[in-house]
């Protein structure tokens, strides 16, 4: 102090070299360290947070999306099961009618048949009763009409022949 | 210093330009000086400051977190976004280092034990000017290239021809000259003539005690008056580190502007 004392008037506006040196190093210290640690993490702390809100926001625009997807969709569904069951139910009326009107005509071809078979049956037990009644009353017209007439008549051929004509006249006569 | 003086009962010395040039620590090593600690003591406090605030990076701040944002904030939205506009982003940490910094050596003015503000010493003011200086017409000349910027610089578009007579030497001697020149010597005299102030006050309070009853009853009005000065003070280091970092963003903001 007193060496500067001693040299009388000092002027304030002359720098000291030791004090720019001094003053561009801390400076630059400075401003590296503030670049490096404090400023990447200040903007990392505004991204974040604007994310953040941007993010919430966003979330919820999306969960009221996909309440209204699934509101529709069940509603659809809904929708689609009252329509399956209206089918159902008119598919078993058709196919209830359907079984119906199938069992009736298997009926009637069944009853259609056995009364066919039954005819049949009928047709040949008389065509039957028909042929032995013929040969029996042939064989007691023909005993007869040897007894009466004492011919015999054991010839097969003739006997026949005589039975027919004896027949034919008899139906002649019927008339 | 003045306590020598009082007790040696010379007369009383005002403070003068001599009170700023303070000798070494150590004798003959001639950094080891008060200014240059404080320059050192500031750094280490603000980055300490900073990077216990940013280092969780949290989206819900802690009340430390939120103290540093804000400074952080007022300086990247008001200075940064405000005034340089597009592309600001990447001037932030300058503009950030020069406001934390010439805030903190000004406090350093005010507060206790330390009171000395590191900018009353020409030479900070000077580098932190130099280093302004230098950028802006970096980013002017790497924006618009060196002769596009020189002749903006020079013959201001839609001026006709014979003012240039008057007005390229303004210009020229205010892009050069002026600009560094009256950023370094506002913060400089502002933050000298503030410490000079105190020191009349205070000095000259202690020097009031050792004079004579009447003396001594006006003293207190000396302490009263100083003590007032100092929320002064306070203020002025405040406005003087936002307008050096302001100028600066503007100064920024003009290089890049097509048009001036």
């Amino acid at each position: 102090m007193s060496s500067l004392a001693a040299g009388g008037e000092v002027n304030p506006l002359i720098p000291h070299t030791a004090e720019i040196i001094a003053g561009l190093i801390a400076f630059s210290l400075l401003y590296f360290v503030l670049r490096k640690k404090v400023t990447p993490m200040f903007e990392k702390a505004f991204a974040a947070r604007t994310e953040a809100i941007q993010g919430g926001i966003e979330k919820a625009e999306k969960a009221q999306r996909q309440a209204e997807e699934a509101l529709q969709m069940y509603t659809k569904q809904l929708a689609d099961a009252r329509g399956e069951a209206q089918t159902i139910r008119e598919e078993a009326r058709t196919q209830g009618a359907a079984i119906l009107e199938e069992m009736r005509s298997k009926a009637q071809e069944e009853a259609s048949r056995i009364t066919a078979s039954a005819q049949a049956a009928i047709e040949a037990e008389r065509q039957q009763a028909i042929t032995s009644l013929r040969n029996e009353v042939g064989a007691i017209a023909t005993e007869l009409a040897s007894k009466i007439v004492g011919e015999a008549l054991d010839d097969q051929v003739r006997q026949s022949r005589i039975v027919d004509r004896f027949l034919e006249d008899l139906e002649k006569s019927k008339k | 210093m003045r306590l020598i003086h009082a007790a040696t009962g010379e007369g009383f010395n005002p403070p003068s330009a001599k009170d700023f040039e303070l000798p070494p620590f150590i004798e003959g090593v001639e950094w080891a000086t008060k200014p240059i600690l404080l320059a050192f003591l500031s750094i280490v406090l603000i980055s300490i400051f900073f990077i216990a605030a940013s280092r969780k990076a949290a989206v819900v701040p802690s009340r430390l977190q939120f103290a540093g944002e804000g400074v952080y904030n007022f300086v990247r939205e008001g200075l940064g976004r405000e005034i340089i506009g597009h592309d600001f982003l990447k001037f932030v940490p300058y503009l950030f280092t020069l406001f934390t910094f010439i805030l903190v050596n000004n406090f350093f003015g005010i507060i206790p034990l330390l009171q000395f503000p590191t900018m009353s010493r020409v030479s900070f003011p000077y580098v932190l000017a130099a280093i302004t200086f230098f950028i802006f017409h970096y980013v002017g000349i790497k924006k618009q290239g060196i002769v596009k910027y020189l002749r903006e610089i020079m013959f201001m578009p839609g001026v006709p021809k014979p003012v240039y007579i008057l007005l390229t030497p303004i210009e020229i001697a205010t892009y050069f000259l002026v600009r560094p020149l009256t950023l370094s010597l506002r913060l400089f005299a502002n933050m000298f003539a503030g410490h000079l102030l105190l020191l009349v006050f205070f000095l000259g309070g202690e020097h009031l005690l050792d004079g004579v009853l009447g003396l001594k009853l006006v003293s207190p009005f000396a302490f009263v008056i100083g003590i007032g000065l100092t929320f002064f003070e306070f203020m002025v280091q405040v406005l003087q580190a936002y307008i050096f970092t302001l100028l600066t963003a503007l100064y920024i903001a003009g290089a890049l502007a097509d048009e001036h």
